[in-house]
């Protein structure tokens, strides 16, 4: 076995020249194999304190929204079958379960479990790129040369913010109705799926925005739909060469599905 | 042989820990495309010192690429653009002449700067010891392939073991993660039968001691592009699969609390 030990050991003991200012130092503690005693926390928060933890929280909330928004897409193919079927799905959505539950309660524990997921995706990424920020506090001062780094996995925040401030606006204009109609005559209507939908995505601006925020979500999901995979520690050679290729079938059907909505209300072939 | 000319050199130089530090040029008239990365330096070192200035200060030790003591992010790149390769083994051939060529030393929060391009890279002795080690009996010599290794497990366990713990994965890591490090020690143990009885104990103490230390992984495979051992980001992923079940492991069974 190799000695790890001895490589820097030799330089640690090079440190003690004189010409080093070696108590300025900030070393880490030698702890000899006695290890410090961690907090004791309960069972999911003590997975949870660790980065490899939030990472498994990173993918499993990853694997909840991709699931959400597969479904959301398929849903959404029902506005090629015109008003009818879209407005009759809308209503299925809150009879989910009926009448097992009251109306709407299937469909408002969904939503419940939807929004955590983002909650907890949102402080996974939040927490870890604090502590990426704090690893490097001093950035290099020379330019790097990336050798294998996607765009996608380099820009996962900013494609993950951007995805975000889409969704708000989604909400506003397709759940709440505040910004459905701002710009037109007319004005939203609850339950009226369908004109809501063609009503909003007339607007050419707000269609672009659309296109755009579905291709930046493709990003995130090209490079999360893969990394998936690294952190819940799925990785067998049998499978391996597949998880790329999922990853880029999976963002590629969800942006082709939901960039066509806009672009069909635009052609006119939605109206 | 052939030689490069006229080479500028653009280096960190650093006096200290506190210092700030600045990059200071250099020129290097003639080297041998013969000459490794770190003779370059101490052609450079020779210049300074002639001229009774302060010699450049970095990392080396055996030259020959198994140590894991040099280090060096040139043009950007850590050991430099030539893949599977540390710095000593770098040769001036990769570069052309007139080029500019600029070195930093390792940059992450668990490096600090010693001096010019050497950072102190204690915090991975922290890791091993937190469970890099097995317990062995010890007393006459044990006969040969007493324990049974399959073949694929012993290839992929000495793939691991290859790691000479250079840093060059937390300095390419744009996060500063230690993840294909403390990956790597994992599996090198964790696949073979001698490391079994601590197995889990060991993925938990050392993920968790990485964590005091260096950033997280976000799967962008700039360490393992970067590693002179070509160790895979598949460590990687056992390690996170090993920690996951240390967690649902009894903690009587894996004898932590």
């Amino acid at each position: 076995m190799p000695e790890p030990v001895a490589a820097t050991s030799i330089l640690t003991s090079m440190v003690t020249s004189p010409t080093v200012n070696s108590e300025a130092l900030r070393r880490a503690p030698a702890t000899g194999t006695a290890l410090q005693a961690r907090k004791k926390r309960p069972f999911l928060l003590d997975l949870y304190s660790t980065s490899v933890g939030k990472k498994y929280v990173m993918a499993i909330s990853g694997i909840a929204m991709m699931g959400f928004v597969l479904f959301h897409m398929i849903g959404n193919l029902k506005m090629y079958l015109g008003a009818e079927a879209l407005d009759h799905y809308a209503e299925f959505l809150q009879m989910l379960l009926y009448p097992i539950l009251p109306k709407n309660v299937m469909l408002w524990i969904l939503r419940g479990g939807l929004v955590s997921m983002l909650l907890l995706h949102l402080h996974a990424a939040w927490s870890l790129t604090m502590l990426n920020r704090h690893a490097r506090p001093v950035k290099y001062q020379g330019a790097r040369d990336y050798q294998v780094a996607k765009f996608a996995s380099r820009t996962m925040r900013w494609t993950g913010i951007i995805v975000l401030a889409y969704l708000v606006w989604h909400l506003l204009d397709f759940t709440f109705g505040t910004v459905n109609a701002v710009g037109t005559d007319s004005t939203f209507v609850r339950g009226e799926v369908y004109n809501n939908v063609v009503r909003s995505l007339d607007r050419p601006v707000v269609a672009a925005f659309y296109v755009i925020a579905n291709i930046l979500l493709g990003i995130h999901l090209f490079h999360g739909a893969w990394s998936i995979f690294q952190s819940l520690g799925w990785n067998n050679p049998r499978f391996n060469n597949w998880r790329r290729g999922f990853a880029t079938a999976f963002a590629t059907i969800i942006v082709v599905g939901n960039v066509s909505f806009p672009i069909a209300v635009i052609a006119g072939i939605v109206q | 042989m052939s030689h490069l000319k006229n080479l500028t050199l653009k280096v960190w130089r650093q006096s200290g820990p506190k210092d700030a530090g600045r990059f200071e040029t250099h020129q290097v008239a003639e080297i041998s495309d013969e000459a490794s990365f770190l003779e370059l330096l101490d052609v450079l070192n020779e210049q300074l010192i002639s001229d009774n200035k302060e010699a450049v200060v970095f990392d080396h030790d055996c030259r020959e690429g198994i140590c894991g003591t040099c280090s060096l992010m040139i043009n950007g790149v850590a050991h430099g653009p030539q893949r599977a390769t540390t710095t000593c083994q770098l040769h001036m051939r990769s570069f052309k002449s007139n080029d500019t060529i600029v070195v930093e030393p390792w940059r992450a929060a668990a490096f600090p700067i010693i001096k010019d391009l050497m950072v102190d890279r204690s915090p991975l002795d922290r890791i091993i010891e937190a469970g890099g080690y097995i317990t062995a009996v010890t007393g006459g010599a044990p006969d040969g392939n007493l324990i049974a290794v399959p073949k694929p497990v012993s290839d992929a366990a000495m793939d691991s073991a290859q790691c000479i713990g250079c840093g060059a994965c937390v300095a390419a890591c744009p996060n500063g993660a230690a993840s294909l490090f403390t990956g790597a020690k994992i599996a090198h143990l964790n696949r073979l039968p001698q490391g079994q009885p601590e197995r889990y104990k060991r993925a938990e103490a050392m993920v968790e001691t990485m964590d005091e230390h260096f950033g997280s992984c976000t799967n962008h495979g700039e360490c393992s592009a970067a590693c002179p051992k070509e160790i895979s980001i598949d460590v990687i992923a056992l390690m996170n699969k090993d920690y996951r079940a240390s967690k649902f492991k009894s903690r009587k069974e894996i004898s932590r609390d």
